[in-house]
């Protein structure tokens, strides 16, 4: 039965009936009422047994986690934007060591500009930290895909990273359902760990290892994510048997088959990508969507099967490469190599920027028009950037100081707060 | 779809109001999808909800451009926010004030869209009354459902009494309540000066 939850509280409910041992957590806007939620349940027994560390910082919540998986217990946290690259250092040993860690990024910016709201610059810069990376379409995904990530973990000794919008699914209140302990527990079987610290029977996790060997191991954890293709859709198939709702696949095809143009995206654009479809097919033109749900390992023959008949190919990504242009859109590339299927770079939504149906509309018009830049920034402000621009020319010929693009920018658009002091 | 805006500050409950109408209409059975847009979180600054009803499962992720109806939960809103930016013309409008649309120099509005379709309800009043505080959002919500029946006053009491403690749960109901009759009486006024006009 569903009930009408904020996303959050969905995946908060939902990561306890994966029964986490050790719930570990620093406070960062949009994750926060994740782990408020989690801490509310461990404080009042409704989550037991587990402990909920408060910890000083996100590279502490890593390095418990870490601790804590090394010694053989489920281990979850959250975080976003700074706090995902706070982690950083920490990331790349708990996937280093093969530790079956579960976290949820609610997907936030990263400064400067310093900025709250979503984009997917946070797991974007961290998508070599060789984590697997999940990205939910939608909140009731966001909250299954948390069962299907432990497991996987589990099964693959590695390091889960759940990637869920930051205010625009962690914030929404829908009808959503969090999956039942019985079935939760028929799925996710006791974490049996490949490896354990242990007083009774000491053994070293993490030794140096030198050239003789690094190669070696590293490799192996390519292997693992290789695995990991292959465990994600069967591991989906059998979630969906067991509660009915489809998630966590490797990709989400909407009215791909046939498409002309078919537009690619990670994240919760997804469902306003679906009603432009239809629209647009209501209007007889040929189009899909295609959802990336695992970035991480990168399902680059699947992608390649999806889009091999499509005339065109939108990527719409809400981060980017500076000095290149797409993220995604280099792996789209790559997966289509050979097949001659034009490739654009749509650069949208960073920091928050609502992506509407009446830009995406335009966006389709300027792709099969031939007329979009490489990349592409959609409903960019470009009198904005050419004031800008013009200002720093002149400073820099006169000798003057044209200040910080930001502040100049902000005061352009009359945003009162950035005013002269 | 019907697609509600609302407008307000932090600490008026605005994002609680969303919420609250999205169960209310849940629990008539009705696909329902609420969510904020926070400027920095702060008690003062302007925030906006969205909620959108439909009959089938919504898919859109959009901020809401152009609503069915829109609320002002504080009306020193009007003179920074383009509240009523992409209203439709056959949309709603809820203010909280104890004063009418021309007094708060709304008149245009009455040119622009029918007078049941106008309301204005002193939700800050009647939420101090009965509540202690001046959180006005169940009041809005029940001047709303006056305005618009797009929910029924028993669900959103209903809905109010699932998001609220015992205690805070019957003030809010009251309040909701009184809005609820406030509105609709002076509702009832504009329709009948539409009849004798």
């Amino acid at each position: 039965m569903p009930s009408q939850l904020e996303g959050s509280l969905a995946v908060a409910r939902t990561v306890a009936r994966c029964r986490p041992e050790v719930v570990c957590a620093y406070p960062i806007t949009p994750q926060t009422h994740i782990v408020e939620a989690l801490s509310r349940m461990v404080a009042g027994g409704e989550l037991a047994p587990c402990e909920f560390v408060n910890v000083e910082s996100e590279f502490a919540a890593m390095s418990v986690a870490i601790g804590a998986s090394a010694t053989g217990a489920r281990a979850y946290t959250a975080t976003a934007s700074q706090g995902l690259l706070y982690m950083a250092e920490a990331l790349f040993n708990a996937s280093g060591l093969g530790l079956p860690i579960v976290m949820t990024v609610a997907n936030r910016a990263i400064g400067a500009p310093i900025n709250i709201w979503n984009d997917h610059s946070d797991a974007m810069a961290l998508r070599d930290c060789g984590w697997v990376q999940l990205y939910a379409s939608d909140n009731q995904e966001a909250a299954d895909m948390h069962v299907l990530a432990f497991r996987l973990a589990q099964e693959c000794s590695l390091p889960v990273m759940v990637c869920m919008d930051g205010f625009v699914l962690t914030h929404a209140f829908e009808p959503l359902e969090v999956a039942e302990q019985e079935l939760v527990d028929a799925y996710l079987p006791r974490f049996a760990p490949r490896q354990a610290l242990d007083p009774d029977e000491p053994v070293t996790i993490g030794a140096m290892v030198g050239p003789e060997a690094f190669t070696e191991v590293r490799y192996l954890a390519h292997a693992k994510q290789m695995d990991a293709l292959d465990a994600i859709p069967a591991l989906a198939d059998e979630l969906a048997d067991r509660c009915g709702r489809r998630s966590g696949e490797l990709l989400g095809a909407y009215r791909c088959a046939d498409a002309a143009t078919v537009i690619v995206a990670l994240g919760s654009v997804f469902g306003t990508l679906c009603e432009v479809v239809d629209e647009l097919r209501a209007a007889g033109r040929s189009a899909g969507a295609l959802a990336v749900k695992s970035f991480r390992p990168f399902p680059r023959e699947e992608l390649r099967a999806a889009l091999a008949g499509a005339s065109r190919v939108i990527v719409l990504e809400r981060a980017f490469s500076v000095g290149v242009g797409g993220i995604v859109s280099a792996d789209v590339h790559a997966a289509l190599a050979g097949l001659h299927v034009p490739v654009h770079t749509v650069i949208a939504g960073l920091g928050g920027r609502a992506i509407t149906r009446r830009s995406l509309h335009a966006l389709v018009e300027q792709a099969c028009a031939g007329t979009l830049a490489d990349p592409h920034f959609l409903d960019l402000d470009t009198a904005v950037v050419e004031r800008e621009l013009a200002r720093s020319r002149a400073g820099g010929r006169t000798g003057g100081r044209p200040g910080p693009h930001a502040e100049n920018i902000l005061r352009d658009l009359g945003i009162v707060a950035a005013g002269p002091v | 779809m019907f697609e509600l805006r609302i407008h307000g500050r932090g600490g008026q409950g605005v994002v609680t109001a969303a919420e609250l109408l999205s169960l209310a209409a849940f629990i008539e059975g009705v696909q329902a999808q609420a969510f904020p847009s926070f400027g920095s979180e702060r008690m003062g600054a302007p925030v906006t909800a969205f909620c959108r009803l439909d009959a089938r499962p919504i898919r859109l992720r959009e901020p809401i451009a152009e609503p069915d109806a829109v609320v002002v939960a504080d009306p020193t809103l009007l003179h920074h926010v383009n509240v009523f930016g992409g209203l439709r013309a056959d949309g709603y409008v809820l203010v909280n004030s104890s004063r009418t649309l021309e007094q708060l120099g709304l008149a245009e509005l009455h040119g622009r869209h029918a007078a049941q379709r106008l309301a204005t309800v002193p939700a800050s009043e009647i939420a101090r009354a009965w509540l202690g505080r001046p959180i006005p959002n169940s009041a809005l919500l029940g001047g709303l459902v006056a305005l618009t029946r797009v929910v029924k006053l028993d669900s959103l009491l209903a809905a109010i009494g699932e998001r609220f403690s015992a205690g805070a749960a019957e003030g809010n109901a009251n309040a909701a309540r009184e809005a609820h009759r406030r509105a609709a009486a002076a509702l009832g006024e504009a329709n009948r000066e539409a009849v004798d006009a």
